[in-house]
């Protein structure tokens, strides 16, 4: 009876935490995915309309807008990451003594909230009292940035405050890359007469494949679900110049309540994400298995 | 993936002719590894000289200047007096809303990882990949997809705009994480050392007591801070779900900064978006190794 019993008490265990995430997590996108079909407005409401929400969804310039400031923001954000982030492991890795002190510098923004990071570019950017009043009053008067007031350039501020916020951490993924490559190899591309530089770029840098791979699927989805750092440093703004798929939801939800549009775009959210995700855990899982 | 970021480790490239030796190359390196760290560090730097300056001296010009007369009235008015939403009380009560919220989250996510974990790997079942693959999947939803029904869900529940509900929020959202965790840690334990207790006739809860946990430290580690950081940097649940009573730090501070009545309160902006910051960078300060591992395992996952 109490073996009969201690079969059970694992399953006891995982049970409780199993089923939470089943309701909270499933069950919740399986409901958000009906209001999406649904007449919902203010309220939840089950009358079905079929696909009408996300015919308005993509009529919509201010959906459209912000999937289009998703790819100007999310490409930039990925690529300059990676790069600053290659680079600065590299830079690191070449025996720098100050390395225990510079390596955390590079990575505390990540520690922080987006809202506060979001509050000190927010004033730094700020063209009357931040960088460009600055200037100025170090004798540059010609000296303009007011990107950040500008429909046109204030996505690339959010692009600013994000890579400051993630590149150091790109930096350490890649700096454990880099600490994994036998030394080995590289000894004997040096004994074969390879340059440094060479070495880098035709060895190392090759074998760094995983982590750029990881550090995509990583930055992608925080691409995708990015909303605090634009809440706090534009507000969507100027007009709906850095409106992103996130702030779009959260407004069309609980400001204009047009709920069943932004269950829509919630779904629309859900499957880039999973797009991106799920192949990569796939794959992730099964070299797991093989090793 | 390795966690080997630890100053121990040595270069990839094993240079010996290049060694200390100053040559100009490496004053260039060094220059340009400076510079970066001079960028990383310069949103600090701003916030903290500009939120011990009176007002007037921000809007003269130069925030990179250091104050001419230093005073500590921003961080009192951010703390205890300045107007967030319609009443003047400063960040403190909403300080303690986000302690209030972030230390049971905490405690039970990491405990509830902890024993799923030992579970996934010392007690496998038919069908347990599915329940991890389920569990690791959640950790990359977009919230936006939870929004409507947690929000109906607390409602019915009776939790609404109360600390308890946000606990319960970032209970089942952290789940997947510290699953996680623990499940890649425990994998690499020695299941041979749980049969053997079996075999003696220990049960379920005293083996994981008596053998998994006494050598759990680092984890428990990595999965507290990585759970305290996420939840007390939360904004998007918090702006949804809170009331009065509840609202984290997150949410206060940037209420008080985007508040579009009155003056507008640089140094004191400053001064909270400090404060705000200061639970986070100080846990980073002091176990910054293991904040990096919560990172990596957070980031490769397998």
């Amino acid at each position: 009876m109490k073996e009969r019993l201690q079969l059970w008490v694992p399953k006891l265990v995982l049970g409780p935490s199993f089923l939470l995430i089943l309701f909270f997590v499933y069950g919740f996108i399986l409901y958000t995915g009906y209001l999406s079909v649904s007449d919902s407005r203010m309220l939840p409401s089950y009358g079905f309309v079929g696909l009408e929400n996300y015919e308005k969804l993509w009529g919509l310039r201010h959906w459209t807008g912000s999937l289009k400031n998703l790819a100007i923001f999310g490409s930039l954000y990925i690529v300059i990451c990676s790069v600053l982030g290659l680079m600065l492991a590299i830079l690191l890795d070449q025996k720098i003594r100050a390395e225990g002190v510079l390596r955390p510098i590079y990575l505390y923004p990540m520690a922080l909230s987006f809202i506060v990071t979001g509050t000190a570019w927010k004033w730094f950017l700020d063209p009357g009292i931040g960088l460009e009043q600055t200037m100025h009053s170090w004798g540059w008067t010609s000296f303009e940035f007011d990107w950040i007031k500008s429909r046109s350039n204030a996505i690339y501020t959010v692009v600013i405050a994000a890579v400051w916020q993630s590149s150091g951490f790109v930096m350490a993924m890649f700096l454990a890359g880099l600490r994994g490559v036998d030394p080995d190899i590289i000894r004997a591309a040096e004994i074969d007469g390879a340059s440094r530089a060479r070495i880098y770029r035709r060895i190392i840098i090759p074998m760094m494949r995983p982590v750029f791979l990881s550090a995509f699927v990583v930055l992608a989805h925080l691409a995708i679900k990015s909303y605090d750092l634009v809440v706090a440093l534009t507000g969507g703004g100027p007009g709906k110049a850095t409106e992103l798929p996130a702030t779009f939801m959260y407004s069309y939800t609980f400001s204009r309540n047009l709920m069943g549009i932004g269950a829509a775009s919630a779904i629309i959210m859900l499957i880039m994400i999973f797009s991106i995700i799920v192949p990569y855990l796939y794959s992730e899982l099964r070299a797991d298995k093989q090793s | 993936m390795s966690e080997s970021t630890s100053d121990t480790m040595s270069g990839a490239i094993q240079h010996s002719s290049q060694g200390k030796r100053m040559t100009p190359a490496r004053i260039l390196l060094y220059a340009v590894l400076v510079l970066f760290a001079i960028y990383y560090l310069l949103p600090l730097y701003v916030m903290l000289v500009n939120s011990f300056k009176p007002l007037e001296e921000i809007r003269g010009g130069d925030m990179l200047a250091l104050p001419q007369t230093w005073t500590l009235a921003p961080w009192q008015s951010a703390w205890s007096t300045a107007q967030i939403g319609v009443q003047a009380t400063g960040l403190k009560p909403y300080f303690m809303n986000s302690i209030a919220m972030v230390i049971p989250a905490v405690l039970l996510s990491t405990i509830l990882g902890a024993l799923n974990g030992y579970v996934l790997t010392k007690w496998r079942f038919r069908g347990d990949g599915i329940v991890f693959g389920l569990l690791l999947l959640s950790c990359f939803i977009p919230f936006q997809i939870v929004l409507i029904p947690m929000a109906r869900m607390l409602g019915i529940l009776g939790l609404a705009g109360t600390t308890s509900g946000l606990v319960l929020v970032h209970l089942v959202y952290g789940l997947g994480f510290t699953t996680l965790f623990f499940r890649n840690y425990y994998a690499a334990f020695p299941t041979e050392l749980v049969r053997a207790a079996q075999i003696d006739g220990a049960g379920f809860f005293r083996i994981f007591g008596r053998i998994l946990l006494p050598s759990s430290g680092p984890i428990i580690v990595v999965s507290v801070i990585w759970q305290f950081t996420n939840i007390w940097n939360d904004f998007l649940f918090g702006a949804s779900f809170a009331d009065v009573d509840s609202v984290p730090m997150t949410v206060a501070l940037n209420n008080l900064v985007s508040s579009s009545t009155g003056v507008k309160e640089y140094n004191v902006h400053f001064a909270g978006a400090v404060l705000a910051a200061l639970p986070t960078l100080v846990v980073y300060i002091v176990s910054g190794r293991y904040f990096v591992r919560g990172l990596m395992a957070g980031a490769v996952k397998g």
